[in-house]
């Protein structure tokens, strides 16, 4: 899981400039029609300090994910609409869905110029998944057999039997159980290859990381921390992403209050999140520089059933009339100007075999009167513990949730007529720590940014029983059942088809409450052309020209 | 005069081990488990938190933790922080730049705060005097990201007379903006010091003398009246260089400068507890040596201060 570490420390400060920018946009709306950009120019784009070294496996967070995605290549990638396709890979086959033979690309070299063989993979994933190397993406390689023994505490073990290497070109994958949607996961940046020397000395790799991807470090020490980071392209690559400029330089900003000032003054090209102190106006200021583009995230409120009143047929039943109290289309459009849309099931819209018509998808209708009566049918089983009253946490360090759970807060109040407020927490890690420790004393919000454009991906790393992020604690031995039959289908279809099933179950059962679909809102100065955003938010930096 | 400044260096000492000891347990006891913010909302698995905590000496109680840290500073080893890059590195990094962000704006509140100061002060209840008395109060009384905000967007976007934003380089006519807004306050300040205090001693006996003996009005007002007004001025600046090394987390945010405020801000946010130490007790050194240059300047400003 990628989180965003977007901060808007200064967001409410920045309302004093709300009033002057909303009437000062002298937007000259200069957007040519015709393609063939200059692709000599450099772009400059917006970033956050990566958090940990560049090494694919050890990166959890967007900042670094941005620039990992650029410098390496994996054996598939995924296109703007987060459909996959082969990039290192000649061939992924299966027969059962358990064991997988893939096949490399011959010729394709790291920029050190290093051939990329079947060890560059294999030897990676042994590197990301060993306990002695402690990589925090290492659930990653959950799946492959082998892992237990490799990740478990003070284990020294170094690889994983499941892997194997046939020659150059060639391993073999044996996954502890057959899982359809696993080719689907290796376009993520942990499952990318490395070079020989990334193992030399790892620390001094994660500072000029040596890739195989369409960009490049610009030179040693292009990593200028926590001020900017310079890609150029890499002649040698061949694949869908090959660069259309003379480099992207992501410029590392603390705040995107100030990155959006930056962008309006043509100091900045590409700005990925519009900041919420300017959501009301940028459209106004861009002219036609705006995109808005929606993509696999979604925002929810996990209830924990460790909760009194949230537990039993009751708690199912005031969690139902919970969700209808939220008038979801009001708030989207109201606090984000529509830069959200309200939620139909736990997943995303982008992704393939998105329905939003499952039954149960009622659950998440604004009902005002249905809440009512299904909030008094739970008291009539087992009446309301007053004395724990509803809070709703968030994290009031990043990302600026204040605003929408108070208006959250309030739809439940005026539509159900009981007691619920926010509860802020000072850090995002107080708000995780209680959260992981099993110790929240009311319900949480949590997002969700897709890793693998997969339903699977929204589903089982969530709720299934004693999943890292189940923060509700749901344990529903027939949904857990129903993901593995998913994961075991034979075709993405019937996969999708099965997964579908199990969202059915927690929408009736609605462990946590889905609020909205997110949507990136980006911008662009008048010096580029051509800026589209991906499945993932990100913006597909390698199309991106100078005009 | 040495000995005297010798003993200040030593009383440094219960200092440091005091406000390292004392932040350290601060952040120590911050609600949240560190590692939860470097895992993120996934979260990682047991293992490499197991593997985390001992990397970062987590796992120890709090008193190890803290001896073993000052172990690493008195082996000038600050150890690392939670992205694996080396303290020192990042505290040479972007203490220069915070350095010349604040002594920009030291030089532009003391030169300005003083010399509009002197003229009011001289000036009493002219328009000049009112006029400059409104102005500071405002200043006063406007918050800072306002300032920040606006100067920003009126001179950076609107105007296009700087960037709005600082680069990597940090040069100096880059730092000028923030310089101008990070000393503002403190101008009015100082200017208000200044004036009240020259109003005080215009009136003085000894300016009426050396005014009798028939100095020329400059030398009066310069060396006479200026001299003996600004002790309170100098007391106040030497705080202030303090103040604006660790105190200009706004301005820094505001304008991206990446200095010492913003990275204080980032590492209480991730509760990194070494990072947090050594820059706090990096500006409580500042603090002391900036009090101490002060105290040597008023013996110098007012002969009838000795230090023995």
């Amino acid at each position: 899981m990628r989180y965003t570490r977007s901060s808007t420390m200064l967001s409410v400060a920045a309302i004093a400039v709300l009033a002057l920018s909303a009437c000062g946009s002298d937007s000259d709306s200069s957007a040519d029609g015709g393609g063939g950009g200059d692709t000599e120019a450099v772009i400059v784009v917006d970033g956050s300090e990566p958090q940990n070294p560049l090494i694919p496996t050890s990166t959890n967070e967007v900042g670094g994910g941005a620039i990992l995605d650029l410098i390496f290549a994996g054996l598939v990638s995924y296109d703007a609409d987060g459909v996959s396709q082969n990039e290192v890979a000649e061939s992924i086959e299966t027969e059962d869905a358990q064991n997988y033979t893939i096949t490399l690309k011959e010729g394709q070299t790291f920029t050190n110029g290093d051939p990329v063989t079947a060890n560059s993979f294999v030897d990676a994933w042994n590197y990301g998944a060993a306990a002695k190397n402690a990589q925090l993406s290492s659930y990653f390689f959950e799946s492959i057999e082998g892992y237990d023994e490799a990740s478990a505490e003070g284990s020294e073990v170094e690889t994983m039997s499941g892997l194997e290497v046939v020659d150059d070109l060639t391993f073999t994958v044996a996954l502890s159980q057959p899982e359809s949607d696993w080719p689907l996961r290796l376009g993520y940046s942990a499952f990318a290859p490395l070079p020989a020397v990334a193992f030399d000395d790892p620390a001094a790799f994660g500072e000029n990381p040596i890739g195989n991807g369409p960009y490049m470090f610009a030179s040693e020490g292009a990593w200028q921390h926590n001020q900017q980071i310079e890609l150029v392209p890499n002649e040698d690559y061949e694949g869908p992403k090959e660069a259309q400029n003379g480099g992207i330089t992501f410029k590392i900003y603390q705040n995107d209050t100030t990155a959006y000032q930056d962008l309006i003054s043509d100091n900045l090209d590409v700005l990925k999140i519009i900041p919420t102190s300017d959501i009301k106006n940028f459209k106004n200021d861009l002219g036609e520089r705006w995109v808005e583009s929606p993509y696999a995230g979604n925002q929810t409120i996990a209830i924990p059933y460790y909760l009194p009143n949230w537990d039993g047929e009751a708690g199912k039943l005031r969690r139902q009339a919970l969700s209808m109290a939220i008038d979801r289309p009001e708030i989207t459009e109201v606090i984000f100007s529509n830069g959200r849309t309200p939620a139909e099931e736990f997943t995303a819209p982008v992704l393939d075999g998105y329905n939003p018509d499952l039954p149960g998808s009622e659950n998440l209708e604004f009902n005002p009167e249905e809440a009512r009566s299904l909030w008094e049918q739970a008291e009539e089983i087992e009446p309301y513990d007053e004395s724990e009253p509803l809070t709703i946490g968030y994290n009031a360090d990043k990302g600026d949730h204040k605003t929408w759970v108070e208006a959250v807060v309030n739809s439940i109040k005026n539509n159900l007529d009981i007691e619920v407020s926010g509860k802020p927490y000072a850090t995002f890690k107080e708000a995780r720590t209680e959260a992981t420790d099993g110790t929240l004393s009311g319900a949480l919000r949590s997002g969700w940014q897709a890793d693998y454009p997969s339903l699977y991906n929204f589903l089982g790393p969530i709720y299934a029983t004693g999943a890292g992020s189940n923060d509700a604690r749901y344990s529903n031995p027939e949904f857990d059942q129903k993901l593995t039959e998913g994961l075991a289908a034979t075709s993405v279809e019937e996969g999708n088809e099965i997964m579908n099933e199990a969202q059915e179950m927690i929408l009736d059962d609605l462990p946590a409450i889905p609020l909205w679909y997110q949507v990136a809102q980006g911008g662009w100065s008048n010096n580029v052309d051509g800026v589209e955003f991906g499945w993932n938010g990100v913006p597909l930096y390698y199309a991106i020209t100078g005009n | 005069m040495t000995w005297y400044i010798v003993r200040r260096f030593l009383q440094l000492i219960p200092v440091f081990l005091g406000a390292t000891l004392l932040v350290y347990f601060l952040v120590f006891s911050l609600p949240g488990d560190a590692t939860a913010a470097i895992c993120g909302e996934r979260g990682c698995t047991p293992a490499v938190i197991a593997g985390l905590r001992e990397q970062y000496n987590l796992d120890q109680p709090f008193w190890i933790q803290y001896l073993l840290y000052l172990k690493g500073v008195l082996t000038f080893d600050l150890g690392t922080n939670f992205s694996g890059r080396p303290i020192a590195t990042i505290i040479a990094e972007v203490f220069p730049t915070t350095a010349k962000l604040a002594v920009m704006a030291l030089i532009l509140e003391a030169v300005f705060g003083i010399v509009f100061g002197l003229i009011a002060g001289l000036r009493k209840g002219r328009i000049f005097d009112s006029s400059v008395l409104v102005l500071s109060l405002i200043v006063i009384a406007v918050p800072i990201f306002v300032l920040g905000f606006l100067m920003q967007f009126l001179i950076g976007v609107k105007l296009e007379w700087a960037n709005p934003t600082v680069s990597g380089d940090a040069t100096i006519s880059e730092l000028l903006l923030p310089a101008v807004v990070l000393g503002l306050v403190s101008f009015a300040y100082v200017l208000r010091l200044t004036r009240t205090s020259i109003i005080e001693n215009v009136n003085a006996d000894y300016v009426r003398t050396a005014t009798a003996k028939g100095l020329s009005r400059k030398r009066v007002v310069v060396v006479h009246v200026l001299r003996n007004s600004l002790i309170p001025v100098v007391t106040f600046l030497g705080a202030d260089l303090g103040a604006l090394m660790g105190g200009a987390i706004v301005t820094e945010g505001i304008f991206n400068v990446n200095g010492v405020g913003n990275t204080l801000y980032r590492a209480v946010l991730n509760g990194d507890g070494p990072m947090v130490v050594s820059i706090v007790t990096f500006l409580i050194l500042i603090f002391c040596l900036a009090n101490l240059l002060v105290d040597l300047l008023y013996a110098w400003l007012d002969p009838r201060i000795r230090y023995a």
